[in-house]
């Protein structure tokens, strides 16, 4: 039988690397976005030249990039621990997506929004102290 | 209007593909060895779970949809609301998955949503 610290390692060795990358990929999704201009897809003209001028944005495709790396991350915990579980314990994502649109994209994070993100860093901590796994493998 | 579907797609594709994902992984098994030949293998075996083709697109469509968002609005705030996904997808954990949601760990979804609902709060 696995045991539960080597079980807890490799789950939180892997949320680590989701809490790196789906931020980091935000962010770079974001400042490519905002370089290309507000989303107007009012018709399928309009779609698919938003469409080329996202294929064609080195940043968009860091973005996802880091995003594939999380999402890889992402879909080996899933094999073994409840999706109740990771999904909130990856959620301290959102203080770093805080930080990093402050510190990279120079974004105005207010009081509350920061207080938002440290209640929601305090929900990832009770998620935390409960079984990673609740149902038998397959 | 456009920005409240914009949300919706994020938040309910978003959620159901990653239901899907979750339901295919739980069907290919515990990731125990991850050496590169072996995590191939698991993609393949992936692959042909087709909740996995299922989850992915629903995901990409929220992956559209968070583009557009997020050249209309900035990322520390898109990205947050995104997070209302949470409540959703501890129903879904509990429904669809058969998983046992403890009080603890509904305690802690809910501190998260009201994390959340502080960062939208904090909107200058």
């Amino acid at each position: 039988m696995k045991s539960s610290a080597g079980l807890h390692f490799k789950t939180y060795l892997l949320i680590l690397l989701m809490v790196i990358f789906g931020p980091l990929g935000n962010v770079l999704l974001g400042k490519g976005m905002k370089r290309i201009g507000a989303a107007n897809i009012g018709t399928a003209a309009e779609a698919l030249d938003l469409l080329s001028r996202v294929l064609t944005s080195g940043t968009i495709w860091l973005g996802i990039a880091s995003l594939i790396t999380f999402f890889v991350a992402y879909t080996l915990v899933l094999s073994w621990a409840d999706y109740s579980y990771v999904q909130p314990a990856s959620s301290v994502a959102y203080g770093v997506v805080a930080l990093l649109a402050h510190f990279i994209l120079r974004e105005v994070v207010t009081p509350m929004r920061w207080m938002g993100v440290l209640v929601i860093c305090l929900g990832v901590l009770v998620v935390g102290h409960t079984a990673p796994r609740t149902t038998e493998p397959t | 209007m456009r920005e409240l579907i914009f949300y919706l797609l994020i938040i309910g594709a978003g959620t159901g593909g990653e239901l899907c994902v979750t339901r295919a992984m739980k069907a290919v098994g515990e990731v125990k060895d991850f050496r590169p030949a072996a995590l191939m293998g698991v993609a393949i075996r992936a692959l042909r779970v087709s909740w996995m083709w299922i989850g992915l697109m629903l995901m990409g469509t929220a992956f559209f949809a968070l583009l557009a968002m997020l050249s209309m609005e900035n990322v520390s705030l898109v990205v947050p609301v995104t997070a209302l996904s949470y409540a959703a997808g501890a129903l879904g954990g509990k429904f669809f998955l058969g998983e046992q949601v403890t009080r603890k760990r509904w305690t802690g979804v809910l501190l998260v949503c009201i994390g959340v609902a502080l960062v939208i709060m904090g909107r200058r």
